[in-house]
């Protein structure tokens, strides 16, 4: 459900890449890579930015961009811990009302964008430069602290409670519950597909598929509920899996789903099969806006303050983890799960690095290569069915041009 | 035997993973020929005009080409160009925005130093012009031409390169019936000053005209070449050979069951988008009945697209006046889901740019315009759909393994019978068919035709815009013609001819 049909095989690779990054750290930090510690930190200060891939790969699947998202995460957050601090509004109004700017200002994007036609690129820019400078205006460049409570429920864990089993118990149950959910779900699609006389993998297939997927489950589950006491499964992290699920499921099964595929991958042709690309056209911008409002007041929950210069960069990181996914620029292929790996990629390359000595300068010029290098590879496979070195190096001594074959 | 050979490909295979496009071709070129290539879409015509002319380089395919008495090794277009070998493609590489000149002259321009020598360039524009008979002002921008014209700037820029082998990529297959005369004419002129061409055309009756010699190409390998000094061939002939049988009739039978008229157009006019002053439907009024095909003849540029996409939810143009009747209430198109609700369906003339998704499934793209049918509450269902879908493959006999096959893998009829279906699936009264079988070879020409009429024997109105009037005058019941956007005409099929319907389309002042 998470991938869709044709693109499986992609999402497969860049998975592939994911996992030999993993072990190639893990071997090269003695462990601690998959250490109960660093998994926990590593969803809980990367959560916002796969948040913000989900709404930026469904921006690039239409054929947009957004590169307003760092300013109006950074805008929604300040106004959000003001209302705390200087109104004193209880701290579940200022989420309310962090929300609604955010989808005020999706409105106000995506209205230029879907209903003058001002390209995204230009409306987003503008938006990058007015909110980050709205940021500063409101919250007069200086940090402003946020409610206890808002901190506890948006960078807060799963609590104590239970039995002592020497792990944290809501965190047992929640792999439990995605084993079982994850067993329902396959074993009712089977079922469905078989009474009306589909064609259906052997029963073995699907055990061992299950077994394995269960396997990692358990495997994550009990990595995350041995954290030191206090820590487990973090909240951002259930709100990044809500997210997941729900857009995944937006975007691979609804009509609104297909209509962002439609609207990029021919856009007057969705128009001449009775799609309304311009409420498409808003509909992704306007979400987006929404989920850099969560982005933006997770972040603060986080460090536990807004300031001037929040956001600054996070549309790069959205943008490359989308890419990295397998996103086409020119709209019309992208998923949700691909950018939820292309920022992990991204997330344990940066984590990874770091963790064996390398500076933050490094880091960077790694980062930008792996995204050069993911997109070629990807636009190479597009070219001439598979891609081979030897192929590339062919072609290049002979100095011409791939052509398709007609 | 008089004129020597320029051209011999010898023994030409060349695969794709998984797929062997040519196998074994030999083909022999004679100086100052012209040359058809003809076979169905697939065949491997335009795989093997791409050996030649070094778009596949030398050492990806096995066999040799002799030009001019010399084994060559081109190693990409460049080489063939230098050595005198132009390819046009049938999607024209020009820039829209550039000029004719500019055009002509482009990654070849003539220098004084480093600058470009802009006289020059517009001296040889203009006689280059004068050569392929276009009256226009060099400077004028490609985008402000027609397509026919646009053409001729392809054919000056190979005479600009000194062109002796000429390959046309279905060269016609976008223009109307005039420009494309202009085009032949111009061709066998060419020959006549010594340019040789190869020219592949699904035009059957254009190469029964121009050709001296035919070459049939079926499954990658060559069925035959017919030489016009032997003895003329005719088009059943050339059939044959491209599908290794006869077909029989080629248009389905009328079967005259045409109901009560159920859809009309009163008074319908469209103002053009950009001018103002310019209508491209002036007060069009016409009826559509139940069970029958309602033909629309006209040159390009009569307005008949126009007239159409403006019907689909004003897709085209500004809407001046006009109202729509379908059974007998006015109804309110202004949009396409509109149009949709009402039981239009529009399959555009352009396939691949208005018609599919080419990054979708067979599947997905079936489902497309009406997406509702196959879900429940905003979700798809995926089974429901894939049954929709086989559906479609089966009854239209798509060739392809299944649903799950991108579209864009698929051959011109193929793609063109995964637009009816997704048509078809919306359940239209009323299915508007604008060139539905352009650009498609004749064994799924014929099947599309069937599935025309098919869809009239349901009780459904078709209307059927075709620049070919033979398809016009086999297949459709009645026929409207077009003319500067006014109907000029209404004649049933049966009593009309080609020339009764070209005085109105082009209606001379006497008429």
């Amino acid at each position: 459900m998470l991938f869709g049909k044709k693109g499986s095989l992609k999402e497969f690779g860049i998975l592939g890449a994911l996992i030999v990054i993993v072990l190639a750290f893990q071997i090269a930090t003695n462990g601690t890579t998959l250490s109960s510690g660093n998994v926990i930190n590593l969803v809980q200060s990367q959560s916002y930015i796969l948040i913000l891939a989900i709404g930026m790969v469904m921006v690039i699947i239409a054929g947009h961009i957004d590169l307003s998202v760092g300013s109006v995460a950074a805008f929604v957050s300040v106004v959000v811990a003001i209302s705390m601090t200087d109104w004193g509004i209880p701290w579940w109004s200022s989420i309310l009302l962090g929300l609604g700017l955010g989808l005020a200002i999706g409105a106000w994007q995506g209205f230029w964008v879907a209903f003058v036609g001002v390209p995204a690129f230009i409306v987003t820019l503008a938006g990058m430069l007015m909110f980050r400078g709205l940021n500063q205006l409101v919250g007069q460049s200086r940090g402003i602290g946020v409610d206890s409570e808002f901190v506890a429920l948006l960078a807060g864990y799963l609590p104590e409670i239970g039995p002592d089993t020497g792990y944290n118990n809501p965190t047992l149950l929640l792999g439990l519950i995605a084993i079982v959910a994850v067993v329902v779900v396959e074993l009712r699609r089977r079922a469905r597909r078989q009474s009306v006389g589909a064609e259906v993998a052997p029963m073995w297939v699907l055990i061992t598929r299950l077994v394995l997927v269960a396997g990692v489950i358990v495997a994550a589950t009990l990595l995350f509920a041995s954290g030191r006491p206090g820590t487990s499964f973090p909240h951002s992290g259930i709100l990044l899996a809500i997210f997941v699920l729900a857009y995944g499921f937006l975007t691979q099964r609804t009509t609104l789903g297909r209509h962002i595929y439609a609207v990029g991958g021919n856009r007057r042709a969705a128009e001449l099969s009775g799609v309304r690309t311009r409420w498409v056209d808003f509909f992704v911008m306007a979400n987006m806006s929404v989920l850099a409002a969560v982005a933006g007041m997770l972040w603060i929950a986080r460090s536990q303050a807004a300031g001037p210069a929040d956001g600054t960069g996070w549309e790069l990181d959205a943008i490359a983890a989308v890419f990295i996914g397998g996103a086409a620029v020119a709209g019309g292929i992208g998923t949700v799960a691909g950018s939820i790996i292309g920022g992990l990629v991204m997330a344990v390359l940066s984590n990874g690095l770091f963790a064996i000595g390398t500076g933050s300068d490094w880091i960077q010029v790694i980062k930008g290569l792996v995204l050069l290098i993911a997109v070629a590879i990807d636009v190479l496979n597009k070219r001439q069915g598979r891609f081979s070195i030897i192929g590339l190096l062919q072609r290049g001594m002979r100095g011409t041009r791939a052509a398709d074959p007609a | 035997m008089a004129d020597p050979v320029i051209l011999e490909m010898r023994g030409i295979t060349k695969e794709f993973p998984g797929v062997r496009a040519l196998e074994d071709v030999s083909i022999e070129v004679r100086r100052g020929r012209i040359h058809a290539i003809c076979g169905e879409n697939g065949a491997g015509k335009s795989t093997l005009m791409k050996v030649l002319s070094g778009v596949y380089p030398h050492g990806t395919f096995d066999g040799e080409i002799v030009y001019q008495g010399e084994p060559v090794a081109f190693g990409r277009i460049n080489d063939s160009e230098r050595a005198g070998i132009v390819i046009i493609h049938q999607e024209l590489a020009l820039v829209p925005e550039l000029s004719i000149a500019e055009n002509i002259f482009l990654g070849n321009e003539p220098r004084k130093g480093i600058a470009i020598d802009w006289d020059a360039v517009h001296v040889r524009a203009a006689e280059l012009l004068a050569r392929v008979g276009l009256d226009e002002d060099p400077e004028t921008p490609i985008k402000h031409i027609g397509v026919g014209k646009q053409q001729l700037v392809e054919i000056a820029k190979a005479l600009e390169k000194d062109v002796k082998l000429l390959i046309l990529d279905e060269p016609t297959a976008a223009l109307n019936e005039a420009d494309s005369q202009h085009l032949l004419d111009l061709i066998v002129g060419l020959k006549g000053k010594g340019v040789t061409s190869i020219m592949i055309s699904h035009k059957l009756g254009e190469i029964e005209q121009v050709a001296d010699a035919i070459t049939i190409i079926r499954d990658g390998r060559v069925v035959e070449t017919l030489d016009i000094e032997h003895g003329a061939v005719d088009e059943d002939r050339i059939i044959r050979g491209m599908v290794g049988r006869t077909l029989g009739h080629r248009f389905p039978e009328r079967s005259g069951t045409a109901g009560d008229v159920f859809f009309e157009v009163r008074d319908w006019t469209v103002q053009h988008p950009l001018s103002a002053e310019r209508l491209v439907a002036k007060g069009s009024s016409f009826t559509v009945r139940r069970g029958e095909i309602v033909g629309f003849a006209g040159l390009m540029g009569a307005g008949r697209t126009e007239l159409a996409m403006s019907l689909f939810g004003r897709q085209y143009g500004t809407w001046l006046g006009g109202t729509i009747v379908k059974d007998g209430q006015e109804i309110r198109v202004r949009s396409v889901p509109e149009a949709i609700e009402h039981g239009i369906a529009y399959v555009s003339e352009d396939r691949k740019a208005l018609g599919l998704n080419l990054l979708d499934t067979i599947k997905r793209s079936v489902v497309s315009a009406k997406l509702d049918k196959v879900s429940t509450a905003g979700v798809v269902d995926p089974i429901r759909e894939l049954h929709a879908a086989e559906e479609y493959l089966r009854a239209l006999r798509i060739k392809a393994p299944d649903v799950e096959q991108g579209v864009d893998t698929l051959s011109g009829g193929n793609q063109q019978k995964v637009v009816l279906s997704k048509w078809m699936f919306t359940d239209p009264d009323l299915l508007i068919l604008d060139e539905p079988t352009r650009g498609i070879d004749v064994g799924a020409k014929s099947e599309i035709y069937q599935i025309i009429r098919q869809l009239a024997d349901q009780g459904k109105g078709v209307i059927l815009i075709s620049s070919e009037l033979p398809e016009l005058l086999g297949l459709a019941d009645r026929i409207y013609t077009i003319f500067e956007g006014r109907i000029t005409g209404e004649l049933p099929a049966a009593e009309a001819d080609q020339e009764m319907l070209m005085r109105r389309m082009a209606p001379t002042k006497g008429d």
